[in-house]
């Protein structure tokens, strides 16, 4: 590879740019991982949150907010070095990947506990009144009546934040986890050439946030029909 | 304790840089965010479809990289600029693009009676936009610009990655040196909600100053 930066010293070298492909493609692979399972424990992780938000007792849900509103007021890359540096010094030893998947699923956990709780009070107050006259139990009235109604606005704002995830991975990098920045970092530090890998690195992350915006506008069609279907 | 108090001048000069990067991004993302917002409304197919797809391709690249480019790659076309200038410009890059998103949505949900009154009036379509539409428009602007600047604000936490010296760098910095990890950060991040809080603050109280300047936009009607 350093041979080929001798050859062709500046600009774009598009052979180069080739022969780092299947590395970055390699690498991209770590960051879809990272993406969708601290997506997916996102999800999980805002499911209690919200809850804990509408309870009876007064102080757990100003808590919870508050708790909620600090982890979404401060800097993901601060909280990612905090568990990194912190985390071995109360003898929890993990490798940089799960510090990265934990952070990233508690942060955006937060997130998604927004995102429920807007979700559950867009459905109209009378369908709360109306399974109360109507008898429905507490657990039905959840499972048939409002989720159905509470996941259409879900859908596109977690898809969002699906793609701010993915847009953030890189930040890993700097816990030297080796995802496609990081890689491309690397490539340059050995080759003295940034240009190409950065450039591809970018070109990547591009097309894959394009496409899962358009996957993500997709499933908000074929879900808003579905229940248009039901409620309309 | 005693690290914090020992540490305090590298972090205060941290926070003031997170502070300018902070302030110089956000004017950049504004400037850049009014016109585009605009030019996604463009009457010109071209110049709406340019505007599109410059919004879309510094949306879809993420902040990192893009900081990383301006930093490491921008230099092989000749152009060197210090770690500052490239998280400044780079932050003001993908956040006026986010910024144009808020823009449009304002100015498109001012109802459509006000063109046609203004146009009724016979004012041009220039006059219409700066005197009766965008300040309409501003006053739905700030909800999300208080978002938009805690996101902002959160961002320049990225600059810490091509080496600004500001509060994330300093931190990890005393962080790795003192051991002392828990009250570091732990700092560091009161002091990022902090400033979030003030901002959102500032941002609530020009709601309230501008509230009554409120448009009647067309889902009240």
């Amino acid at each position: 590879m350093a041979a080929a930066y001798r050859k062709y010293p500046l600009m774009f070298n598009f052979a180069f740019a080739m022969s780092i492909l299947p590395k970055l493609a390699a690498a991209s692979v770590t960051t879809l991982y990272v993406t969708f399972s601290s997506f997916f424990l996102a999800l999980v992780v805002g499911i209690p949150l919200a809850l804990l938000r509408r309870a009876k007792w007064p102080i757990v849900p100003r808590a919870t907010t508050l708790i909620v509103d600090f982890v979404r007021g401060t800097p993901i890359l601060v909280q990612l070095f905090f568990l990194y540096f912190a985390m071995p010094g109360i003898g929890i030893r993990l490798s940089p990947i799960a510090t990265g998947l934990i952070t990233f699923s508690l942060h955006y956990g937060c997130y998604m506990s927004e995102v429920y709780r807007a979700g559950l009070e867009a459905v109209a107050r009378g369908q709360w009144d109306a399974c109360v006259a109507l008898s429905i139990s507490r657990i039905d009235t959840y499972r048939s009546i409002i989720l159905p109604q509470a996941i259409q606005p879900i859908i596109p704002a977690a898809g969002n934040y699906l793609v701010h995830m993915f847009k953030e991975t890189p930040l890993l990098a700097s816990i030297s986890v080796t995802e496609m920045m990081f890689v491309s970092a690397e490539i340059g530090a050995d080759t003295f050439r940034y240009l190409e890998p950065i450039t591809v690195c970018g070109l990547l992350f591009l097309m894959m946030s394009l496409g899962a915006s358009g996957l993500i506008r997709l499933t908000e069609k074929l879900y808003g029909r579905r229940w248009r279907r039901i409620w309309g | 304790m005693n690290v914090l108090v020992e540490a305090s001048w590298v972090i205060l000069s941290g926070t003031m840089i997170s502070l300018r990067v902070f302030a110089f991004s956000f004017l950049f993302a504004a400037a850049l965010a009014v016109p585009l917002g605009i030019l996604r409304q463009s009457r010109n197919v071209f110049v709406r479809n340019a505007a599109l797809i410059w919004v879309e391709f510094f949306r879809g690249i993420s902040t990192v990289v893009q900081l990383f480019w301006l930093y490491f790659a921008l230099p092989f076309f000749g152009i060197s600029l210090t770690a500052q200038t490239a998280a400044v410009i780079g932050l003001g890059l993908v956040h006026g693009a986010y910024g144009s998103e808020v823009v449009r949505g304002a100015m498109q949900s001012i109802s459509r009676d006000q063109w046609e009154a203004a146009t009724a009036l016979g004012f041009s379509r220039r006059t219409t936009l700066f005197s009766i539409i965008l300040p309409q428009a501003f006053v739905v602007m700030l909800p999300p610009l208080g978002n938009s600047l805690v996101m902002l604000l959160k961002g320049t936490s990225i600059a810490s990655v091509i080496t600004v010296p500001e509060l994330t760098f300093q931190s990890t910095l005393i962080a790795t040196r003192t051991l002392a990890v828990v009250p570091v950060f732990t700092c560091v991040l009161f002091i990022y909600y902090a400033i979030a809080m003030a901002v959102t603050a500032a941002v609530r109280m020009l709601e309230h100053q501008f509230s009554r300047w409120r448009p009647h936009t067309a889902s009240i009607r």
